[in-house]
Parts: structure tokens; C-alpha cells; sequence
């Protein structure tokens, strides 16, 4: 692990109202890395995913952005720097696609002219294609397109960092299938650092380098699938065991792999 | 005469530009100061519930006030304001007219703007407002970019029935002195004008009807973020006011303003001043229908410059006299009095608006009764009836005491029945009014009253104090002074009340002045 992690948590607290939503949790994610976080629904993943950027405010510890403890940088500034796909898209239903995109940028005072070439550059990067959509309203694309303008509206101010909240779960397997690769893909060319948040352990061992397990608020476990497969936890091993099993599963019922 | 080919439907057209414009003028004046006043308390305290509460409390108890008492309430509230920002800063306003009727129906609009704005920004998405912070929003970026333009429909939708109730309300704006298209519906009920009380309610209905149908189309147009929808509806609300305003333009020269209360008489009377006016080469235009406590007022304050009162009502209402002198005595005490205010009694115009009593002319005849003297002796044998009030007013007292009045019985009655209740016999004596057209109608007599105990109520003219020293204004209006006997204005009075094209006031007002000019 490199000295200085792209995010560090470090014994970090939250809580809403009785219930400890993040609990003492310590965790350093390090540039270039994919991180997945998986849990069960409570486990207290989207909370800890925006103590980040501050959309959640810590109750204690210290989070550090690039080195930065973040409660030294104004929260609109931090937000603006760090990329963030909402969970089945978050786009502005008012906005044009091409509006939606450059949001950030226009945000942080960048030209029009230099926001319209940069908009047409990432509709490229996401595969979709610039003359049919740019100018769309997002109700008139489909889900798996609504999450390509997502992505590239995270990615439209150059972030080094991007923060995915189950940003693929609404979507149809196949969508899902190639959404998930070509983020993968783009993660790697773009040199980002991910954390994605996902409840479908399948999906975590295939895009990402590191996955961490919560559990009410703690981390129960993190690591390389492969290290995670010899951790001591049940219910860690019971997760890692489920595409498995589900495999063996569909090959009983499709015995040549669902071909003819 | 078939009702389409009435020649008082032109008459109405006539005045439309100047009544449909003055109504657009004031409606949009008002909602514009409405939405000012809605929209930040709506964005301020739409994360506060308690004082949303309130405003919306104190907005919905502004709603229960009838429209015509709101406005009324206005006047006196401006006018003291007036008074003090004189005083204080030697600054005063007219607190007649456009002011106060902006100004109430601006507080009638208020409600549903509020009410749909704050609904509108509360239903936005959790989600959506999250994703704006996410993306980097500050809170009032995400305010204008995203929560603003996504509540716009439903504020819009507010924003349409307010424009509607203030369309519908600014009808009830004439009696403190804006002109609107209540001008037709207030003319039209106190002159039994049904061609003009038609007019007036299908006039405001058709403007209500068209804003409400443009702005429908600019809220689905926001609702279906169809730039051709909101384009059409803005571009036929532009062009509807400027429709409407245009034609009234440059006509800011009113000259002289004649005001008049809102009854029959005084609408036929203020006809006749503006007629002979503009017959003597001065411009004139008409404030009808104003209550009768807002039209001494507005002559004081300048905001009318003349109009016809009668002595013993201001007698008692301004001068708050109880006492009852001679005919002569108290118009001379009454002229220096307003003298002091500046106020001009130019004179009277030669006849009394006073109670009186009547009994049928035959009957007076037979029983050779002339006064109230004579009447006195067959009185316990007769039945006598009067108007809601007359029997607890100080005439009566005054009379009772005068004569030894004492009746068979009395009877209260609703005014315009009690003149055909004495014809037909159904009562001996009533106590009327002694201009009334149906004196004439149903060959009545008013007695007369030897021992004065009935104050005298002369029609006199009064200019405003700006107007104290005007020759020309005078010089035209003196050929009126003295010329109206009681029969021509009983006359004048019973064609006004009758529901044909020669019954509308400016028709009544050439006829009279065709009668007495020859004299």
C-alpha cells in the first residue's frame, strides 16, 4: 500500500439518531485503485461512500481527500473535483443530455465553447452517439443510456477520484453486462480511482481490484477476492460463495452453458 | 326594439378601450406585486413549516374577507397613511383609485401563489436536490437551477388562479374609484341597465377566460418542456395586454374627473356635468359608482374635481350636525364651512333629494290634504310605510314632534315596492324620497312640510379645492344652477329607471338638458 492513500478513513463515526450507520471504521483506498463496497441493505455503504465528498458530515474521525483532511476544504469546492454517479442516474429532468453533462464545468466557470467540445468528447468516451442525444431530455433515453450520461457527467470536470452509489442495479442484465465493462475500461484509461458501491457480489469481483464487506457499520473484511476467500467470517465466505453457486446452479439447468 | 339591434351595446363598445384597459392595467399591476411579494416568502420558508404556517394562515384569513370590503378597507388605510407621510415628510399620494385597488387585490393574489409555491418546491425529488449538491451546486445554485425551474408548473398553476381571482375581484374596484369593467356592472344594476350589467360580467368573463386558457398554455407547456406551447401562451398574453393598454395610451390628459355616487340620479347627474363640459370646449371624463364616504373625500383630496351632493347629507356626515335650521341658513352655514376647506359650493342645481311623505294625488284630492299639517288630523285613520331605516332616523322624530304625528300602524318595506304598496292602496302614506321617478310614475304627491322638520337635502354642486379660483370650469356650469325643478328631475329619474335604449344616463342627461336648456 502506497504511503499516501487517494482516500483515508480512519476511525470514523456516523450515526442517525440511535442507529450507528458507520461504526469506528478505518479503510484507504490508493490511487488508481477499484474499490468495491458490498453489504447488505443498512449496512451503512452509501453512508460511508458520502462522508467523501461531504454530502454526510463524520460525527469523528478523520477523512482525508489527496492527502487533505476534508473538513479543511469547503464542501461545494470538494464536490466539484470529485466525480459521483446517483444511483439510477440523477439527472436533471429539465436539462438536456449535453446540459446535464457539462453541469460541473459550468459550474466552475469553464467557457461554453470549451464545455460543448468536452460534452461531445465524453458522449464519445461512453459510447453514445453524439448527434441522437445530445440534445435529448433524459425521459426520452432509455435506463442503461440514462446511466452512460451519469457517468459521463462524474467524469466531465477531469476528477481523479469517482464515487459510484449501485450506479448499475436498475438495469437489465445485458445493459448491466457491458455498462459495467466499459466503466471498467474507461477507469483504467483515465488513470481514476473508483469506489462503487454494489450489493451484487458478482459484479464486485468482476470489475473491481479490492472489495470491502460491511456489516452494521464495519468493515467485516477487505481485500482481493482471492484474499477474501480465505478470511475466517461466514457470513464474508457465504457472500464470495454465492456466484458460485448460482453458477452450478444454471449449469444443472442449462447443461451446455444455455447453447443449443 | 329587439335586444341585438340596442343602441346601448354601442354605447357599452364605446367604453370599452378606456374600462377593459384601466382593468388590465390594475390586474397586472396587482399580480406582478402579488408574485414579488409571494414567490421569496414561498423560497424562504419552504424549509421552515412554522412560519409557513402562519403566512399561509394570515393568507388564507385575507381570502375569507369578502373582495368589496377588502377594497373598501383600503381607502381609509391610505388615506390616513397620506395624512401621516404629509405630515411627516410633506409628502402626500392619492390614496384613490389605482393605489388602493393594486394594493388589495396584490393581497387577494396572494394565497394560491404561495400556497403552490411552496407545494412546487416541496414535492421536488429528494433525489434531485441531492444530486445538485453532488455535482458541485451551491444551495442557491441549486435553488435556480434546479428546484425553481422544476417547481415552475405547479407555481404557474398558482399563478393562473391568482390571475383569475384578481380579474374577477378588480370588477369591485369602481366604488373606491378605479375604473374597471365594474364600471358597466355597477352602472348597469343602479340604473336597471341590463345591456351594460351584460356587458360588464361577459366582458370580465372573456378576459378571465383568456388569461386562464394563455397561462394553461404556458404551465403545460412547462409541464411538457414544449418551448412552442410556452412561446404561444406568453406571446398571447403579451399581445392581449398590449392590446389592451395600447388604445388607453396618451390619453393621460383626463382632464376634468366627475364623480358621482351609486345611485341612479347621480349617474344621470355626472352625465349631464361631463356633457356640458365637453360642450364648452373642456375635456371631462366620469368616476362613477363611488361610495358615498370615498366621493367627499376624493373631492378633497383632489382625486375627483367636482360632483352633485346634497346639503343635509353633509350637513350631518361631515359638518356631524343634529340640529335643523332653515333652507337658506344652512346652505350659508354649509358654504363657509366648506369654504374653509377650500371646497366650492358653486350653488344648487334647483332641486331636493329629501325624505318626504306621499300619498296618491286623487286621494290627496279627496281628503283636500295639501301638508302634513292637514294630514296630521286624518293620521289615526291611516297606515303609513317606510324604508328599513327612516322610522329610527331623527326626520321622523323631528316630524312626529312637529305635527303630533300618530298613525294607525307603520310598516317597514323595501324602497322600490312601497311607491306601487300607496298606489294601489295597500297603504295610506309613505315616507319617500321626493326626487324618486315613481312619484311621477304613479301620480303621487309629496306634501308639503310648512313647519320644516324635514332638512332640506338640495342638490348643490362642489368643486375641489384645486379647483377654487377655474373660470372656465365655472362659467360652465353655471347655466346648470337653479335650472332642474323637482318634476324634470322626478322625470329624468323614472326614464332611468326604465330598461330601454333612451334609459341609459348619458341618454337621460341630453334629454334633460334639452328640457331645461330652453329655459
Amino acid at each position: 500500500m502506497p504511503s499516501r492513500p487517494m482516500i483515508g478513513y480512519a476511525h470514523v463515526t456516523k450515526s442517525f439518531g440511535a442507529l450507528k450507520a458507520v461504526d469506528d471504521l478505518s479503510l484507504d483506498i490508493a490511487e488508481g485503485e477499484f474499490v468495491a463496497i458490498v453489504g447488505g441493505s443498512g449496512s451503512g455503504k452509501t453512508t460511508l461512500l458520502r462522508l467523501a465528498n461531504r454530502l454526510i458530515e463524520a460525527d469523528g474521525g478523520t477523512i482525508t481527500v489527496e492527502g487533505e483532511d476534508v473538513q479543511n476544504v469547503d464542501p461545494v469546492a470538494l464536490r466539484r473535483r470529485i466525480g459521483y454517479v446517483f444511483q439510477s442516474g440523477g439527472l436533471f429532468p429539465h436539462l438536456s443530455v449535453a446540459d446535464n453533462i457539462g453541469i460541473t464545468p459550468r459550474l466552475l466557470g469553464v467557457p461554453p465553447s470549451d464545455i460543448g467540445a468536452r460534452v461531445d468528447e465524453l458522449l464519445e468516451l461512453v459510447q453514445l452517439d453524439r448527434a441522437a442525444h445530445r440534445d435529448r431530455l433524459p425521459e426520452a433515453l432509455s435506463g442503461g443510456q440514462r446511466q452512460r450520461v451519469g457517468v459521463a457527467r462524474a467524469l466531465a470536470a477531469k476528477p481523479r477520484i469517482v464515487l459510484m452509489d449501485e450506479p448499475f442495479g436498475a438495469l437489465d442484465p445485458l445493459t448491466r453486462d457491458a455498462l459495467g465493462d466499459d466503466y471498467r475500461s474507461l477507469h483504467r484509461s483515465l488513470g481514476l480511482t473508483t469506489v462503487m458501491i454494489t450489493h451484487d457480489m458478482t459484479e464486485a469481483i468482476l470489475l473491481a481490484d479490492r472489495i470491502a464487506v460491511m456489516r452494521s457499520g464495519k468493515l467485516l473484511a477487505q481485500g482481493t477476492p482471492a484474499e477474501l476467500s480465505r478470511s475466517s467470517d461466514a457470513y464474508v465466505l457465504e457472500l464470495l460463495r454465492t456466484p458460485r453457486r448460482q453458477v452450478e446452479r444454471l449449469n444443472a439447468l442449462l447443461p451446455h452453458g444455455g447453447a443449443a | 326594439m329587439s335586444l341585438s339591434s340596442d343602441p346601448r351595446w354601442g354605447e357599452a363598445l364605446a367604453h370599452l378601450p378606456d374600462y377593459l384597459g384601466n382593468h388590465v392595467r390594475v390586474s397586472l399591476a396587482a399580480l406582478a406585486l402579488g408574485l414579488a411579494a409571494s414567490l421569496p416568502l414561498a423560497i424562504v420558508t419552504r424549509n421552515r413549516p412554522a412560519p409557513r404556517g402562519v403566512l399561509l394562515a394570515l393568507a388564507s384569513i385575507v381570502q375569507t374577507v369578502p373582495g368589496l370590503a377588502l377594497l373598501a378597507l383600503f381607502y381609509p388605510l391610505l388615506l390616513a397613511a397620506a395624512s401621516v407621510t404629509l405630515a411627516w415628510f410633506g409628502i402626500s399620494f392619492s390614496a384613490f383609485g389605482f393605489l388602493p385597488a393594486m394594493l388589495a387585490l396584490a393581497l387577494y393574489s396572494m394565497l394560491p401563489v404561495l400556497r403552490n409555491g411552496i407545494t412546487g418546491l416541496n414535492g421536488i425529488d429528494p433525489a434531485l436536490i441531492e444530486a445538485a449538491k453532488g455535482v458541485g451546486m451551491t444551495a442557491r445554485q441549486s435553488l435556480v437551477m434546479v428546484e425553481l425551474p422544476l417547481a415552475l408548473p405547479v407555481m404557474m398553476a398558482g399563478i393562473r388562479t391568482a390571475a383569475v381571482w384578481v380579474i374577477g375581484t378588480a370588477t369591485l374596484s369602481t366604488p373606491i374609484g378605479q375604473t374597471s369593467l365594474g364600471n358597466y356592472i355597477f352602472a348597469g344594476l343602479q340604473t336597471q341597465n341590463w345591456v351594460f350589467v351584460l356587458f360588464g360580467c361577459f366582458a370580465s368573463a372573456l378576459l378571465a377566460l383568456a388569461v386562464d386558457q394563455l397561462l394553461g398554455l404556458i404551465e403545460s407547456g412547462l409541464r411538457r418542456r414544449s418551448r412552442v406551447r410556452m412561446a404561444l401562451g406568453a406571446g398571447g398574453i403579451v399581445a392581449l395586454v398590449a392590446a389592451t393598454l395600447v388604445p388607453t395610451m396618451g390619453r393621460s390628459a383626463q382632464g376634468y374627473v366627475v364623480g358621482a355616487k351609486t345611485f341612479a340620479e347621480q349617474y344621470v347627474l355626472s352625465a349631464l356635468l361631463r356633457e356640458r363640459l365637453q360642450a364648452a370646449g373642456l375635456s371631462a371624463t366620469a368616476r362613477s359608482g363611488l361610495g358615498s364616504s370615498v366621493i367627499f373625500a376624493a373631492l378633497k383630496a383632489g382625486d375627483i374635481d367636482l360632483y352633485v351632493d346634497y346639503s343635509g347629507t353633509l350637513w350631518a356626515n361631515q359638518l356631524h350636525r343634529t340640529d335643523i335650521k332653515p333652507r337658506a341658513e344652512l346652505l350659508a352655514e354649509l358654504k363657509t364651512t366648506l369654504a374653509k376647506e377650500n371646497i366650492t359650493l358653486l350653488g344648487e342645481l334647483g332641486f331636493e333629494n329629501a325624505y318626504a311623505l306621499v300619498i296618491p294625488k286623487k286621494r290627496a284630492e279627496a281628503l283636500g290634504i295639501r301638508t302634513i299639517a292637514d294630514l296630521a288630523a286624518h293620521a289615526p285613520t291611516l297606515s303609513i310605510a317606510g324604508d328599513y331605516e327612516f322610522f329610527s332616523r331623527p326626520e321622523w322624530a323631528a316630524l312626529q314632534k312637529a305635527y303630533g304625528l300618530q298613525f294607525r300602524a307603520q310598516r317597514q318595506m323595501q324602497p322600490d315596492f312601497m311607491y306601487a304598496a300607496v298606489a294601489s292602496g295597500e297603504v295610506d302614506v309613505i315616507a319617500g324620497y321626493t326626487s324618486d321617478g315613481l312619484i311621477a310614475k304613479y301620480d303621487l304627491v309629496a306634501l308639503d312640510d310648512p313647519r320644516q322638520a324635514i332638512p332640506p337635502y338640495d342638490a348643490i354642486l362642489l368643486l375641489a379645492p384645486k379647483r377654487a379660483g377655474d373660470e372656465r370650469l365655472q362659467a360652465a356650469l353655471r347655466p346648470l344652477l337653479d335650472k332642474i325643478d323637482i318634476t324634470t328631475m322626478r322625470e329624468a329619474n323614472l326614464r332611468a329607471s326604465g330598461n330601454d335604449a333612451n334609459s341609459s344616463p348619458d341618454a337621460v342627461a341630453r334629454w334633460l338638458w334639452e328640457k331645461t336648456g330652453r329655459r
